[in-house]
């Protein structure tokens, strides 16, 4: 897993639900991950699935992913080429569902990032350099267990890997 | 120092003493996964050759979020189920059974217990004193193969609740004040320990409206100590061995604790599009609100006493004529139930239409999707943009009795003009 990652990106408000990512009317899409991508994010942004491209970065507010447990959700934001996701906040099965699925995210003060920004992040330090702003952010530590997800790429890898769950 | 139910519970299923904040590998007794969930279950499993379950009895499938099946690819997903079933054995609970937690608390969930679910309102279960708390598809698939997950053992903000609830006003209301006044991310990562008088005195079916709801305010997990009611519940559903008392010490760490008293509680909507958006009915009433459909039913709302109040309360009215009003019973057990006692009757004769057991519109697949602009009030636990298939529609909370209500007047109605 690459820890420095470079992006643009896609702005987003508080209270992201599961259902503004992979909306409920798609759910017979859920067998085919690519084609249910299509339609990631389209209730938050209908034009964000046509526009994001391979590398960018999602930011938003507080509380991003809270409601139903899917992990469709943050799949289909990583097959959409998202690289990293941060927020003020994030619902606790989301969060969870990411790091399992190898999708690192960041917990940080988002306000001064705008859409467009092109963000220099250092995963490992949590060091976030908004490039465009010239402006340097510092983001909540990851926990050493979900940074060790990350890094034998998601909870499958790690469970391959150490035939077992390695908490400490 | 004393210790919470959460650190309890988890701290056995670890085999060791735990504390909030760290995060330890803990047993599981019940694993379960849903139609919508499930099937990237069984493709992780496949991914890992590890295509076995750890106890037939206590991995349960549920057929619930698309039953019967609207179309051919939920078709296929649910025989991906079928198919993991016979290969596993597996328990599947199928077409026509029910929604998963009313299903669990039903036949599974017990005091003590460790369970976890692709499916948030896991949580549920907490009302019977079990850790229950939601995960996604791969946490699941590996605790249907290995028997067990990791766990961050949480923090328990405690919720003092006491007061007599006045006339017209129930537990949905007090969960949904509750959240609009603690906020949708209120106790993001945190078990919500329900107590107090109030809680005491409340029906097992009361209980779960409450701790199902835990999820929306950010909760990893709602629960509520065992107690005479909760014995009784167990007996009645033919598990009374089950029961045992689990409760958090008082000398515990607590990270937050609040108080509510009921007294001072109206009947309660949230409006779109996040669950604490809330307003008491008094306003609500004031902006005078059509209401398209009105749907009675789900996990939250949809049990024997759900039925009961709010088909007193159709009984011998109509359902408006310009609204459409969508009763489902949350199991096949509450079906049978409400046919015994002429529950259902009354409502078909008001003019609702009866589905069968299952989630139903709630998560906007079937049953009752909404058109561009129509507005619905629901007995369901969460009201986000597009929940309901159609994020160009509106969708208000509210209890059973707010809902019967408002299926007569066609407009947010409140409950008390017909007590
Ligand atoms: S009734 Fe609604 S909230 Fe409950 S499990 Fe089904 S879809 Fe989820």
């Amino acid at each position: 897993m690459e820890s420095i990652i470079k992006g643009r990106v896609w702005k987003f408000g508080d209270n992201i639900s599961t259902d503004h990512i992979a909306p409920g009317r798609y759910f017979h899409l859920r067998t085919n991950l690519p084609e249910l991508a299509k339609h990631v994010l389209e209730d938050a942004d209908p034009e964000f699935p046509k526009k994001v491209r391979p590398g960018d970065i999602i930011v938003a507010g507080n509380n991003f992913g809270l409601g139903s447990s899917r992990e469709h959700a943050p799949r289909i934001i990583k097959i959409a080429g998202v690289s990293c996701v941060i927020a003020k906040s994030f619902a606790r099965i989301f969060y969870r569902n990411a790091f399992n699925i190898g999708l690192p995210l960041l917990t940080a003060d988002t306000d001064k990032i705008d859409e467009g920004d092109e963000l220099e992040i250092d995963l490992e330090k949590g060091i976030i350099k908004d490039l465009t702003k010239g402006i340097t952010l510092e983001s909540t530590p990851i926990p050493p267990f979900m940074m060790r997800l990350l890094e034998d790429g998601g909870i499958v890898e790690h469970i391959k890997k150490h035939g077992d769950f390695k908490v400490d | 120092m004393g210790k919470t139910m959460a650190e309890k519970i988890i701290g056995e299923h670890a085999g060791k003493d735990v504390k909030a904040g760290e995060i330890v590998v803990a047993k599981v007794d019940v694993a379960m996964v849903q139609d919508g969930t499930g099937p990237l279950s069984v493709q992780v499993l496949k991914e890992m050759n590890m295509e076995r379950v750890f106890d037939k009895k206590n991995t349960v499938l549920f057929l619930d979020h698309a039953t019967p099946s609207p179309r051919k690819e939920l078709s296929n997903a649910h025989k991906i189920l079928r198919d993991f079933s016979d290969k596993t054995g597996a328990y599947l609970s199928d077409v026509g059974e029910g929604v998963c937690h009313q299903r669990l608390v039903e036949s599974w969930a017990s005091p003590g217990q460790l369970i976890v679910g692709a499916d948030s309102h896991t949580c549920t279960s907490g009302a019977l004193g079990a850790f229950a708390t939601g995960m996604g598809s791969t946490d699941v698939a590996i605790a249907f193969a290995l028997g067990k997950v990791w766990l961050r053992v949480p923090e328990t903000h405690r919720f003092y609740i006491h007061g007599e609830f006045p006339e017209g006003v129930y537990s949905k209301d007090l969960i949904l004040h509750i959240i609009g006044t603690i906020g949708a991310d209120g106790a993001t990562y945190k078990s919500m320990e329900f107590y107090g008088p109030t809680i005491d005195k409340m029906t097992m079916e009361s209980r779960f409206t409450i701790t199902n709801m835990a999820i929306e305010a950010g909760g990893k997990t709602g629960m509520i100590a065992p107690d005479e009611t909760t014995k009784k519940y167990l007996e009645e559903m033919g598990r009374g061995e089950k029961y045992r008392e689990i409760k958090s010490d008082d000398d515990a760490i607590f990270e937050k604790e609040y108080e509510f008293d009921v007294s001072e509680i109206e009947p309660t909507i949230s409006f779109p599009h996040t669950v604490d958006n809330t307003r008491t009915i008094t306003e609500a009433k004031k902006e005078n609100i059509r209401i398209d459909q009105v749907y009675i039913g789900t996990c939250t709302n949809g049990r024997i006493e759900d039925l009961r109040v709010a088909a007193k309360i159709i009984d011998g009215n109509k359902v408006n004529k310009k609204t459409r009003l969508i009763v489902i019973p949350a199991s096949r057990r509450v079906y049978i139930q409400a046919l015994k006692e002429g529950l259902l009757e009354k409502f078909v004769e008001a003019g609702a239409a009866i589905e069968s057991p299952g989630c139903g519109p709630c998560v906007g697949i079937h049953k009752g999707v909404l058109a561009d602009g129509e507005r619905v009030l629901s007995t369901q636990n969460r009201n986000f943009k597009g929940r309901m298939g159609n994020p160009n529609a509106e969708i208000y909370l509210g209890s059973p009795a707010t809902a019967a209500a408002t299926a007569i007047e066609g407009k947010i109605a409140d409950p008390r003009d017909y007590l």
